[in-house]
């Protein structure tokens, strides 16, 4: 499904003097379809940044990270257009931090609505459904739907921006602590949640900072650095 | 016969007319004719645009007329038969005025019998009697650009009339809807001539308008202090800007009369009795009341 | 997926040019004016594309050209080189098809296109706001009137319908339409931008430029017309070019970013791209800014 061959990412800081910071080396995996690939690693190894340069957040300084879209064929997400990864991005590939980054004053529902809609080519009664099942399911008061989430906790706000990147059934879902905020029930009710997604097939790279739960929801892990 | 040779072949009167005054036939020399029959041609040849030329001096002053004056002298031949008229009348001083000058320097003959007449010099109207494919109407016109009213500039209208650019023009019919619930423009009510230009028909009464379309005669505009020469030939589309659901409508004089000939399908002014304080309608068109008084008594 | 509209090495030159201009200018000498003939180069060899329903941000300091390469793009100032060309599918397409009748996916170059042309071109394919209302709006008019004009330019001639369509578009931008009778010069400067969206829409334009909207409204006002425009876009699935020197609003707004710097673009990408790691020495300098 993804190969990752020697993914090598440096900052070149032209503020700072051209100042060189190297923020991971040679970073080679390979996750099947349906696969939950782990990445472990010491703080400041790396590990959001193979994330950020699959999602193409940040641009892969050498390497290729290889992807059979479902759409696309097999592409490399390193050099691919922008207009394709745009694409991609939009039918196939989620990510999901720590934190919260929704657009402002939207509400709740409408946050986790808005990708199924536009994604999944459902009415909106459907994506209302099935976006209200999802944030009752992950303990969002009924009451706090409409509002927005910048008003929110820590724990809501993380719970209704992992709503909105499971909500659309993504094929590949990157996760970045998705769960670093959470309180024990929560994390629970997350795992269920994304094991769920698995069995629908959707593969997924993820970086936890519990090694614990790492090993309970993955079925390998990369060690970085 | 060529203009030239008219002195020479009629080397009896009006010879000596030229001789006499000084002035060569029909007072503007010969270079200033050529000139605007070529503005002419070049008018009548993009129906509507307005050709740009050298207005000359008059010996009546500018906006008084001057523009109409030119295009007349540059036609007239000797045996055109002229007739003026000045809001409709025949007998107001300036119409008479011009009537007798031409008179004067091409010796022709006046009427005021539009029938009759092979050129028209008007001011403001357009005769109420179906004019011939023989005849001529010639426009005074003070104000040629039929968008000075949404854009001062000059550069900038010239801009708008080569693009076809008139969404300016039509906004302020839209205004004039949207705040009177209807078209205010009374006179002077833009046209579009021959699918093309905007055209300021001079301002004649919208009654007039329609006869502007597909009609028999020559229409010639002269802006003698704007220097401007423009064209509606024979047989060419004159259009009001009017829109699907505010057509274009002409004043209405329902129930009205002339108090004078009892015309019911004329242009009427309102006259109001000094003393008496009595309203009553006249026909403005005062060629066309004379003859049906005349048809009348006969 | 092919591209909207494809810019080929879109120039606008201010002066006569000399053969050191290309040289003497540009982001790595800071100016856009050459120290040789005195021109200035306010766009120098742009090339992008902008696809379907696609928002492209352009951001950049003041004088950087940005605003010079909308006013390109729209026609309102000649470029003094480069290609404009529109994919044939575009909205309005009979024009295209009209003023281009051969074959090919593309038309030709509209920068080339005659200036009555291209006016029908603008009224039947774009829209554009600017910043300030004066530019985009006629203050003394109705602003149902506004709205009516672009589409008198377009050939409707049916008051009540225009009347209809200004109230829709007034509804959409929440303007109250009581109000649509009254020229903009009474209307708050949030009101007035959103008036110009409206205007702006009433073609239903294949795209719209946005040439700093928000700029110099209060951050509330701000936020209201960012709103609209963000649903607008959804809704009427718009093509934009979003011109401004905020990167918080580009970051709402676009998926693709292009930077501009002394009359080039010298770093695009997709947004968060652009935002979390700058390649370019001077988008650096932008983000480190900004946040």
């Amino acid at each position: 499904m993804i190969t990752v061959e020697n993914l090598t990412k440096t900052f070149t800081l032209h503020i700072l003097g051209d100042k060189k910071i190297e923020a991971c080396r040679d970073v080679s995996f390979r996750v099947p379809p349906a696969g939950f690939l782990g990445l472990a690693g010491p703080s400041g190894a790396g590990k959001s940044t193979v994330l950020k340069c699959m999602y193409r957040t940040y641009l892969a300084g050498s390497g290729a990270i290889r992807y059979q879209s479902a759409t696309h064929g097999m592409v490399d997400l390193a050099t691919l257009p922008d207009q394709a990864v745009i694409d991609i991005r939009h039918r196939e590939m989620g990510y999901v931090s720590q934190f919260l980054k929704v657009i402002p004053r939207v509400s709740a529902l409408n946050v986790v609505m808005e990708p199924i809609v536009s994604r999944n080519g459902v009415t909106r009664a459907v994506a209302r459904k099935r976006a209200t099942s999802l944030l009752e399911r992950l303990r969002i008061p009924a009451h706090l739907f409409d509002a927005y989430p910048a008003t929110f906790s820590g724990g809501e706000q993380q719970r209704v921006n992992i709503a909105r990147a499971v909500s659309w059934q993504p094929r590949l879902l990157l996760l970045d602590e998705p769960t670093a905020s959470l309180d024990q029930d929560s994390v629970g009710i997350v795992l269920d949640i994304l094991k769920e997604l698995r069995q629908e097939g959707t593969t997924m790279i993820g970086i936890f900072h519990d090694a614990m739960l790492l090993q309970s929801v993955t079925d390998s892990v990369y060690h970085i650095g | 016969m060529p203009l030239h040779e008219w002195p020479k072949r009629n080397d009896g009167q009006e010879h000596d007319l030229e001789h006499r005054s000084g002035y060569p036939f029909g007072f503007m020399d010969e270079g200033a004719k050529k000139e605007i029959r070529r503005a002419i041609l070049k008018a009548v040849a993009i129906p509507g645009y307005q050709v740009p030329y050298g207005s000359r001096e008059m010996p009546i002053a500018r906006g008084w007329g001057t523009g109409g004056l030119q295009i007349t002298l540059a036609l007239i031949q000797p045996d055109d038969i002229l007739k003026v008229i000045d809001q409709g009348c025949d007998g107001s001083v300036n119409a008479v005025n011009i009537k007798k000058f031409v008179a004067k320097v091409a010796g022709v003959t006046v009427t005021t019998d539009t029938a009759a007449a092979t050129i028209i010099q008007t001011r403001h109207r357009i005769p109420e009697e179906h004019m011939t494919d023989q005849q001529i109407l010639v426009l005074q016109v003070p104000y040629p650009e039929a968008l000075r009213e949404v854009e001062p500039s000059e550069v900038e209208t010239r801009r708008m009339h080569a693009e076809a650019d008139y969404s300016r023009m039509w906004l302020y019919l839209y205004e004039d809807i949207v705040h009177y619930g209807e078209i205010t423009i009374s006179y002077r009510y833009p046209v579009t001539v021959n699918g093309r230009y905007i055209t300021d028909p001079s301002p004649i009464p919208r009654w007039d308008v329609p006869k502007l379309h597909m009609a028999d005669t020559l229409f010639l505009f002269g802006a003698g202090r704007e220097k401007r020469i423009y064209a509606i030939p024979p047989h060419t589309t004159v259009v009001p800007l009017e829109f699907e659901d505010h057509p274009f409508r002409t004043e209405n004089f329902t129930g009205k009369s002339c108090a004078r000939c009892g015309a019911t399908e004329s242009f009427l002014d309102e006259v109001i009795d000094n003393t008496e304080g009595v309203r009553s309608f006249f026909c403005s068109d005062s060629g066309y009341c004379d003859k049906r008084r005349e048809q009348c008594s006969r | 997926m092919q591209p909207l509209i494809r810019i080929r090495g879109l120039t606008k030159r201010f002066g006569s040019g000399c053969d050191r201009c290309l040289a003497a200018t540009g982001p790595e000498h800071d100016t856009n004016l050459c120290p040789h003939c005195g021109s200035v180069l306010a766009c120098n060899d742009l090339s992008f594309d902008l696809f379907p329903g696609e928002a492209l941000g352009v951001v950049g300091e003041s004088g950087s050209g940005k605003s010079t390469l909308v006013r390109l793009l729209h026609f309102e100032w000649e470029a003094s080189a480069g290609s404009m060309d529109v994919h044939r599918s575009a909205a309005g397409s009979h024009l295209l098809a009209e003023m281009f009748p051969e074959n090919g996916d593309y038309s030709r170059n509209l920068l080339l296109l005659s200036h009555f042309q291209r006016r029908q071109m603008r009224n039947a394919l774009m829209g554009i706001v600017y910043q300030n209302p004066h530019l985009g709006l006629r203050m003394g008019v109705s602003s149902g009137g506004n709205i009516a004009e672009r589409l008198l330019g377009a050939g409707w001639r049916n008051i009540a319908k225009m009347r209809q369509r200004a109230a829709e578009l007034l509804e959409k931008t929440e303007i109250p339409i009581q109000r649509m009778d009254e020229p903009p010069a009474n209307f708050s400067g949030g009101m007035q931008q959103r008036v110009q969206i409206a205007k702006a829409l009433s073609n239903n334009p294949m795209i719209l430029f946005l040439d700093e909207v928000t700029t110099g409204l209060d951050l509330s006002v701000q936020a209201r017309v960012l709103d609209l425009i963000r649903n607008l876009r959804s809704e009427f699935n718009l093509s934009m070019l979003v011109v401004s020197h905020d990167l918080g609003v580009i970051n709402l707004l676009c998926q693709r970013t292009m930077v501009m710097k002394a009359g080039h673009i010298v770093e695009d990408g997709l947004t968060d791209q652009i935002l979390q790691d700058p390649q370019h020495r001077y988008t650096q300098l932008l983000v480190a800014s900004q946040l």
